[in-house]
């Protein structure tokens, strides 16, 4: 007798070993709280050296992705995220990320179909529903201001 | 000549010879339990090539090369060749078998093409309308990855379910006449749908069909797993194996706990080569056949093995839609030359 669906979903998640959540989320929040902390230090450096408040917060994120983009290229930061989860992605590290390794992954491509087309499939929606997201805010903001 | 029995089993009487075998990996599955047992693996997972792709269809390509020297014979022999693999229109074969000049009939069956492939050389073989055919199949964790899932350098996080495309060929030589280990028999399988929706769960997805396929060759075969020194699935993983044997329990009454092996659980250690469930992917279970098995069958340490590959018939298409993942599951009995049961 074949055993329905519902049978056999109840079966599957017997036999199908969880994520283990209470690690990953201790490992999320020291590494996202790392970057965090990097994010500080940055700022500190930059505004001790004499840059404007503005412009150091502007230096911050650019630091983070271009280190991140240097990480991604060598191979090194998807080891890193395998264990940091959510706490390298979550950050602007991850969206440099995204956009990063399928650049890199579809040169074989070519430039243009490859790379250029292909670089924003990840990080694409987020693009997306961002702005969409940002209009609408900006017009709650600007019935309501 | 071949002969139909029960509702899905075509018998083998006179028996096809697996004449000559490769096994074609990468440093991955070198470092594997089964590293030893692979007739060659590549330094690097590029195989000296510029893309993923092509890494895939050199891999397919040495194991026919190397299968061909196995079997002491040249490509001009060889009357049919049966592969394929998971990428897009089977380019890690075709490109791999481009310039072999041998009759190419390309076949699609996921991580069940060894299996499907074994069995349609061999009823051709027994059927007398070939004399000697080739039955081989690649993946490439790389090209999988990039067709199917995320960037490889994409950091995000794989789920215990999920399992590890194997960068490995297998290929084996069928011939009417010659020693070697034999088919006997040969089962295609049903597509089975239990509505598994998880595409990082793909041996709960192929489990029904495994299930499926193996009930039916022992109901018209009229044998019980006592009858055999393994039962051997591709790919379904620890998740998938565990579902198997209980679903053959439930749903048949068949008890297979003592001799079930699967090749995905074989391929790789999973406790320190980080592949989740388990190993999977055509070359999967091509190469754990083509190494370890057939080696085995040769040396008699196995007499009777029924192999069953399973395959997930499922496209980055398919899971964005929401559909569920069918499952399929193709099998062939092999025997150690002498054994005629």
């Amino acid at each position: 007798m074949a055993i329905p669906e519902k049978e056999y979903d109840q079966m599957t998640k017997r036999a199908s070993p969880p994520s283990p959540k209470m690690m990953n989320s201790i490992k999320a929040f020291l590494f996202g709280g790392g970057i965090c902390m990097l994010g500080e230090g940055l700022s500190a450096l930059y505004t001790g050296a004499g840059l404007a408040k503005k412009d150091a917060d502007l230096l911050v994120p650019v630091t983070l992705i271009v280190l991140t983009a240097i990480l991604t290229a060598f191979g090194v930061f998807d080891k890193i995220a395998k264990h940091a989860g959510a706490g390298t992605i979550v950050p602007i590290t991850g969206f440099a990320n995204s956009i990063v390794s399928p650049a890199l992954e579809f040169s074989s491509e070519g430039h243009v179909l490859g790379t250029g087309a292909e670089m924003f499939r990840i990080a694409g929606p987020v693009l997306v529903y961002g702005s969409a997201a940002a209009v609408i805010y900006g017009f709650i903001y600007w019935i309501f201001r | 000549m071949a002969q139909r029995i029960g509702t899905q089993t075509i018998l083998l009487p006179q028996g096809v010879a697996i004449i000559g075998s490769a096994a074609v990996g990468t440093p991955k599955e070198a470092q594997g339990p089964l590293g030893q047992e692979f007739t060659y693996c590549f330094p690097d997972a590029t195989a000296g090539e510029s893309t993923w792709e092509k890494a895939e269809s050199t891999l397919h390509k040495e194991a026919i090369n190397r299968a061909l020297q196995d079997a002491a014979i040249p490509p001009e022999q060889v009357q049919l060749l049966l592969a394929g693999d998971l990428l897009n229109q089977c380019i890690g074969t075709t490109f791999g078998i481009r310039d072999l000049q041998i009759p190419f009939a390309g076949m699609y069956g996921a991580c069940s093409t060894m299996a499907l492939t074994l069995a349609m050389g061999a009823i051709l073989t027994e059927c007398g309308v070939v004399q000697t055919t080739l039955a081989s199949t690649s993946s490439h964790f790389c090209s999988a990855e990039k067709q199917f899932r995320m960037p490889l350098e994409y950091g995000g996080q794989r789920p215990p379910t999920a399992q590890w495309t194997a960068s490995a060929a297998g290929a084996a030589v069928l011939a009417a006449q010659g020693e070697g280990p034999r088919i006997r028999a040969a089962i295609f399988g049903k597509i089975m749908d239990y509505g598994i929706k998880d595409a990082n769960n793909m041996g709960a997805a192929m489990a029904p069909a495994a299930c499926d396929t193996i009930a039916a060759f022992l109901r018209d075969t009229k044998t019980s797993p006592q009858d055999y020194d393994m039962i051997l699935t591709g790919d379904l993983g620890s998740v998938g194996s565990t579902l198997l044997v209980e679903l053959l329990q439930k749903e048949h009454g068949i008890d297979i706990r003592t001799i079930h092996a699967d090749c995905g659980l074989m391929l790789y250690d999973p406790q320190t080569q980080d592949v989740h469930a388990g190993g999977s992917g055509c070359g999967c279970s091509g190469s754990v056949v083509c190494s370890y098995i057939l080696r085995r069958l040769r040396e008699k340490s196995l007499r009777r093995v029924l192999f069953v590959g399973t395959g997930a018939l499922l496209s980055g298409v398919s899971s964005l839609q929401g559909e569920s993942v069918p499952g399929i599951a193709h099998g062939v009995l092999l025997t150690s030359e002498e054994d005629d049961s």
